[in-house]
């Protein structure tokens, strides 16, 4: 009998616990264990309260280690970001606004937030990625708006989703600017060091990081963006040495320990092409290409939307010289020549590739775009080679405006280590290791955008580790970000990962100018946006949804405006036709209502774009949505962690396989998994309703079973209900 | 479950918006609060996104709202059983979010007229029309809905009680396929029932059985290499798709780096396939089959099989069946059912060169039989392989059938296939142009008897219709001078119509076409 009680008194007690609604940073426990720790050796401090599974952090982080500890002050954080690139940059800033004390570990302080490759942010895909990183309160939207050398929107007339706004960057102010925030950001710290080693604790929990120079630092989450620098390589021709980028070491031995931690490693392969000075290039026959007169913007806080002069590019192409110097000197290429067997991604080819691929093709477009105002460099735009440095020059004067230019920079390939992506779950925590997180090229992407927001969601994600909040998972119907992410943890990559506009099956809702609508109010809700983009956004959507009403209940008859919309549109109009139906018309756009008269002046251009989609599109994208609504409901149910798949047999042999190594989190990812047939999936949720039922029917047996043992018990044992009534 | 989390979230943001003092967190970009302000970060977490709901699909603000539409989809199917002779009434079963919807459509209550939508009374019979979306009547019906939960699947239900013959019945379903409901897969509402946590637990083995049952065949009779009719089509519509995807989508891609798209090329492409699958719509013309019926003229040597078959295909002893090559003389008629279609299977005796005067009027009737029919099915056997007499039974009957100028489809059916399974590689030899198909049998166990059924009646139709719904409408978006990437939204759509059962990632295909095809790339 009392054997019985007692877990029914702990449970009781437990209730007792849980039930009052008393916001969790109120709760005694809390600082009863904050002062524990602090009195503890450091090997039993991670103490838990006693109910949830909340760790309670060690909030004053600088502690010193007890008392005749002669190893020097403890390095103590909430979280510690393994690289300073874009993805680190991302992940450091997010953690360290969201409170988390965090630490930055990188190579070198001077290169943070570097641009190695193409100085440009955005594009097709890529720019939404930046949107949406900047309504979640993200960083690189508002880099690259301040240091932007020139602007184009992409893809103007083909649809609202795909638009796509591309900004030349200088690189050495962006690195600058970046550098800038992350040095003046509460709570974020910076260090030299090279990461050799994770440290893990008991439980497979990540406990911090181990530097080459044999410092130990310490928090509860870590994450690594090591972009190209673990075990990195570069080739020029047949020579190569170690290193991350030209110029800068690789990092070593981190590798080794993640395999030995279990994880499953690979390598992948890039390359940058040559870049050539200025100064030495004809620009005089060759065709330039400006940037936007009217220029937009990737952050939706306005105050970082300040003009500044453009420079321009240049478009040059490929001659009858170039293809022959490269097909007399295929033997002199890693792929053709045949010691590299490592292929590069398929959007990324060399000129070589493209040259023997595209036999037809008499000319390729090359451009040339500037690296900087102050840089002399040019980026050599659709020109990357793997042939040997005493060559490259040479190739380079084949091309239109370059016959003699001077070469700065060779181009180089870079192979790397990476960790194939379904070794992390989707909130980017590697699935192995408590704690640790992957961001950036280390899960295989490629591109500052993909960084970023890869970064981000692993910033916010280490930062509610560190003090036990769940983690966030974006859905990929929700953003190019869950999209991202999705694939990698769930398809097999063969390539470097490059987002692209075809990737995304539900682009029509996931465009760029309702990135903040989507996505701002979470932003909000994690900590990420302040009170004043709060009050901006808040302030914006009214007056959108204010413009609509008004747009419908205004009605015009005849006058100008009919006439031109009749000659744009080629349709009539007619009598008392609200401005929502005339808006509607084909070619017909806001500026049109702005031209007679029938616009809003207090309305910004961004405001009047979002009226103009919103009203123009409404069809489709009702259509679209209440598509994605059938889907949601089944794509979204959750599959349990510890699904035994090998144990279904209704399952084919290839998607029990697949589902036991990727492990998806909801049905939607498993019918993603490459290998996983729709009758899989019917399979699976047969399964899983099987299981339920299977499971509730043994509740149900148990709960009569001790029913009927409480009965034989009263019956039975009369005394010593006695006695348990006594002792009361 | 998901679902809900989701509501959670946006009840959240609801009170959020109420409550003002949400807004007021500490400001952290304060350049004052160096020290580091850990506290903060417990106190805001606290909120519901950190309550365990962490899989996110944001709403966005902006955007309509759309009803919530829950489950996956509207299937439609006829439940009662088909080609059993005529039944007094028949059942078309349409379930999902959006049978009422569908039923709408399709239903036009004969009391209040043209009210929409048609918003019924759950378990409420209404006595109406069944239309066609043209509107022209197809059939007296009852409309039975069963509104969710209280239905077999516990999604919304709509019943629509037809007059028994097939043709009513196969009317009734085609309309709703085309007001939006999905043809049901094998077992599919039992499925739906189940995962909605109706029936026990031992029926849930039996669905299993079934979808698994369902994938070998698929997988079997794309093995069989069954071409030929509407899946060449198919395959053929779905990779000029693709094709077309891969030309829009890679200009959104890489805009700099590719001329412009040629749209006049593309419309020319998309109206030939719209027009392809029209006419492969109209030569299905099922509503004639329906009422036709099809005679099936089973030929071939004596003595292999073909008495047996009609046997095993009819599942009765119609024909008698002896070891004695020339069993069958006279024309042995058999009635079966093919996917809804009244079919008479003719037997026919061994066509050769006899003295026997009986079995020589056999064999003239025989030909008569095979001249007569809509489909022949030539059988051979497999232990025999390709015969010289088949050859000639063969040139025979193509000789015949240039006499009358008439192609009738030709079926060759290798029956015997358990006497010897490697057979076919040998048969391949035969000059297949002849045969629109082939099939290999075995009467005594039934095996092949369903892909025989599928090669005399292909039934893509339902993939056709979609098909031609999202040519449509890209054709209007064309017409309506949309911007390019409105164009992909149906050309997706249509890719899925068309290649339902292969589950292959379409984005990955698309990217293979435009690195194959395009020169791309910095």
């Amino acid at each position: 009998m009392r054997l019985r009680l007692r877990p029914m008194a702990a449970a009781a007690a437990a209730a007792a616990v849980a039930s009052p609604i008393i916001p969790s940073f109120l709760h005694p426990s809390r600082r009863f264990c904050l002062r524990l720790s602090l009195s503890m050796p450091r090997s039993t401090q991670r103490c838990f309260s006693s109910r949830s599974c909340v760790p309670c952090r060690r909030l004053t982080t600088v502690a010193a280690s007890a008392k005749g500890d002669i190893e020097g002050v403890e390095e103590r954080f909430d979280v510690i970001v393994v690289g300073g690139g874009h993805a680190g940059c991302e992940a450091a800033l997010a953690s360290a606004r969201l409170g988390a004390r965090t630490l930055l570990l990188t190579l070198n302080i001077d290169r943070i937030a570097w641009q190695p490759c193409n100085p440009a942010v955005g594009g097709p895909a890529k720019s939404q990625l930046v949107h949406e990183v900047d309504a979640l309160g993200g960083e690189i939207g508002k880099i690259a708006d301040r240091c932007y050398l020139q602007k184009r929107v992409l893809n103007l007339s083909k649809g609202p989703a795909v638009r796509a706004l591309r900004a030349q960057t200088d690189k050495r102010e962006y690195a600058m600017e970046m550098k800038k925030v992350v040095e003046s950001t509460p709570n974020l710290f910076v260090r030299e060091a090279m990461v050799t080693e994770i440290l893990v604790g008991n439980n497979d929990k990540v406990e911090g990081v181990h530097s080459f120079f044999g410092v130990d630092f310490y928090a509860p989450s870590v994450v690594l963006t090591t972009g190209t620098f673990m075990s990195g390589k570069i080739w020029v021709g047949r020579a190569s040495m170690a290193a991350g980028r030209a110029g800068e070491s690789a990092s070593q031995g981190l590798t080794e320990n993640l395999q030995y931690l279990g994880f499953e490693t690979d390598r992948l392969k890039t390359g940058t092409p040559a870049r050539v000075d200025r100064r030495t290039v004809d620009f005089s026959g060759l065709e330039p290409q400006h940037g936007d007169e009217q220029v937009s913007w990737f952050s939706f806080d306005p105050d970082f939307h300040i003009e500044r002069e453009q420079m321009c590019c240049y478009l040059t192409r490929t001659t009858k010289d170039t293809h022959k110097l490269i097909k007399d000197n295929l033997h002199e290429t890693p792929t053709y020549g045949g010691w590299v067997e490592a292929k590069g991604p398929r959007y990324c080819p060399s000129i070589e590739d493209k040259i023997v691929r595209f036999q037809d093709k008499e000319s390729h477009q090359i451009f040339l775009e500037p690296e900087g105002r102050n840089v002399p460099e040019l980026y050599v735009q659709g020109f990357s080679t793997g042939l040997p440095e005493r060559l490259q020059l040479a190739l380079l004067r084949t091309l239109p405006g370059l016959e003699n230019c001077l070469m700065l920079r060779p181009a180089y390939a870079v192979e790397y280590d990476y960790l194939p992506a379904h070794q992390c779950s989707r909130s980017l925590m590697t699935k192995k290791i408590e704690g640790l997180f992957f961001s950036g090229q280390i899960n295989g992407t490629t591109g500052y955008e993909e960084a970023a927001a890869q970064g981000l969601v692993a910033g916010v994600n280490a930062a509610r580790h560190s003090c036990g909040s769940p983690l966030i998972v974006l859905e990929r119907e929700s953003s190019y970000i869950g999209t991202l992410i999705d694939d990698l943890v769930t398809k097999d990559l063969r390539e470097p990962y490059r987002m692209l506009t075809s990737r995304s099956e539900h682009r029509l809702l996931l465009r760029s100018d309702n990135a903040d609508s989507r996505l701002t109010p979470l932003g909000r809700e994690v900590g990420l946006i302040d009170d004043r983009r709060w009050d901006l956004y808040q302030s914006k959507q009214a007056h959108i949804l204010e413009e609509k009403q008004r747009l419908k209940s205004v009605r015009v008859s005849g006058g100008d405006l009919a006439a031109e919309v009749t000659l744009l549109s080629g349709q009539p109009v007619k009598d008392s036709v609200s401005l929502e139906s005339i808006l509607k018309k084909p070619h017909v756009q806001y500026n049109v209502l702005d031209k007679h008269g029938y616009g809003n002046n207090l309305l910004t251009r961004m405001e009047k774009e979002c009226v103009e989609i919103d009203i123009k599109y409404e069809g489709f994208i009702l259509r679209q949505q209440s598509q994605l609504q059938q889907i949601v409901n089944q794509q979204h149910r959750p599959l349990p962690d510890d699904l035994d798949y090998y144990s279904m047999t209704t399952l084919s042999l290839e998607a029990r396989e697949k589902l036991s190594k990727v492990r998806p989190q909801t049905i939607g990812q498993a019918s993603r998994v490459g290998g996983v047939s729709p009758a899989d999936i019917t399979a699976l949720l047969i399964c899983l309703e099987t299981n339920r039922r299977k499971a509730s029917e043994r509740k149900r047996l148990k709960s009569q079973r001790s029913f009927i043992t409480d009965v034989n018990d009263l019956n039975s044992s009369p005394v010593l209900t006695s006695h348990a009534v006594n002792s009361n | 479950m998901a679902l809900r989390a989701l509501l959670g979230l946006h009840l959240h943001h609801l009170l959020l918006r109420r409550n003002p003092k949400f807004h007021k967190f500490p400001n952290l970009f304060n350049p004052k609060s160096l020290i580091p302000r850990s506290r903060t970060l417990i106190s805001r977490f606290s909120s519901t996104v950190c309550s365990g709901k962490n899989l996110i699909l944001t709403k966005d603000e902006r955007a309509g709202t759309s009803g919530t539409v829950e489950g996956s989809g509207t299937i439609a199917a006829i439940v009662t059983s088909l080609g059993g002779g005529p039944a007094a009434v028949g059942i078309v079963r349409l379930s999902g979010p959006m049978a009422v919807d569908v039923a709408s459509r399709v239903f036009r209550p004969a009391k209040r007229n043209g009210e929409v939508p048609w918003r019924p009374r759950s378990h409420f019979v209404e006595y109406g029309l069944a239309l066609d979306l043209e509107g022209n009547v197809i059939d007296e019906v009852l409309a039975v809905p069963m509104l969710a939960p209280r239905s077999y699947t516990r999604e919304d239900v709509v019943e629509l009680q037809c007059h028994g013959s097939d043709v009513c019945l196969r009317r009734v379903l085609r309309a709703c396929l085309e007001a939006g409901a999905r043809l049901a897969e094998p077992g599919e509402f039992t499925l739906r029932a189940f995962l909605n946590g109706r029936l026990d637990l031992s029926q849930a083995e039996n669905i299993g059985r079934l979808i698994s049952a369902k994938s070998v065949a698929a997988a079997d009779s794309a093995l069989a290499g069954m071409q030929g009719g509407f899946s060449a089509l198919v395959k053929g519509l779905r990779k000029q798709c693709i094709e077309l995807l891969a030309e829009i989508e890679a200009r959104l891609d890489f805009e700099d780096e590719l001329p412009a798209l040629d749209s006049s090329i593309l419309i020319d492409k998309i109206n030939l396939m719209w027009y392809d699958v029209q006419q492969a719509l109209d030569t299905a013309n099922y509503d004639k089959l329906l009422q036709s019926g099809l005679q099936i003229a089973i030929v071939g040597r004596p003595n292999v099989g073909k008495s047996s078959l009609l046997n095993a295909w009819s599942k009765s002893d119609r024909a008698i069946v002896t070891e004695i090559a020339g069993t069958t003389r006279d024309v042995v008629e058999a009635h079966v059912t093919v996917q809804g279609i009244p079919v008479t299977l003719l037997d026919t005796a061994g066509i050769r060169e006899t003295d026997d005067l009986v079995e020589k009027i056999g064999v003239q009737r025989s030909e008569a039989a095979a001249m007569g029919a809509d489909v022949i099915i030539m059988t051979i056997s497999a232990s025999d392989g390709w015969t010289e007499d088949d050859k000639k039974l063969m040139e025979h009957l193509q000789m015949n059938q240039m006499s009358t100028s008439f192609a009738t489809p030709i079926i060759l059916v290798i029956n015997k296939i358990d006497c010897a399974p490697s057979i076919t590689e040998e048969l391949f030899e035969v000059d297949t142009g002849i045969f629109k198909k082939h099939v290999c049998t075995c009467a005594v166990t039934g095996q092949g008897i369903v892909e025989l059924e599928k090669a005399i009646l292909e039934r893509q139709c339902e993939q056709l219709l979609r098909t031609r719904e999202a040519l449509s409408r890209l054709k209007s978006s064309i017409c309506e001078e949309l911007p390019s990437d409105f164009w992909t939204i149906d050309l997706r759509e249509a890719v899925l119509a068309l290649g339902e059962i292969s589950g292959v990632d379409i984005s990955e295909e698309v990217l293979s076409s435009i690195f194959s095809k395009f020169c791309i790339g910095k």
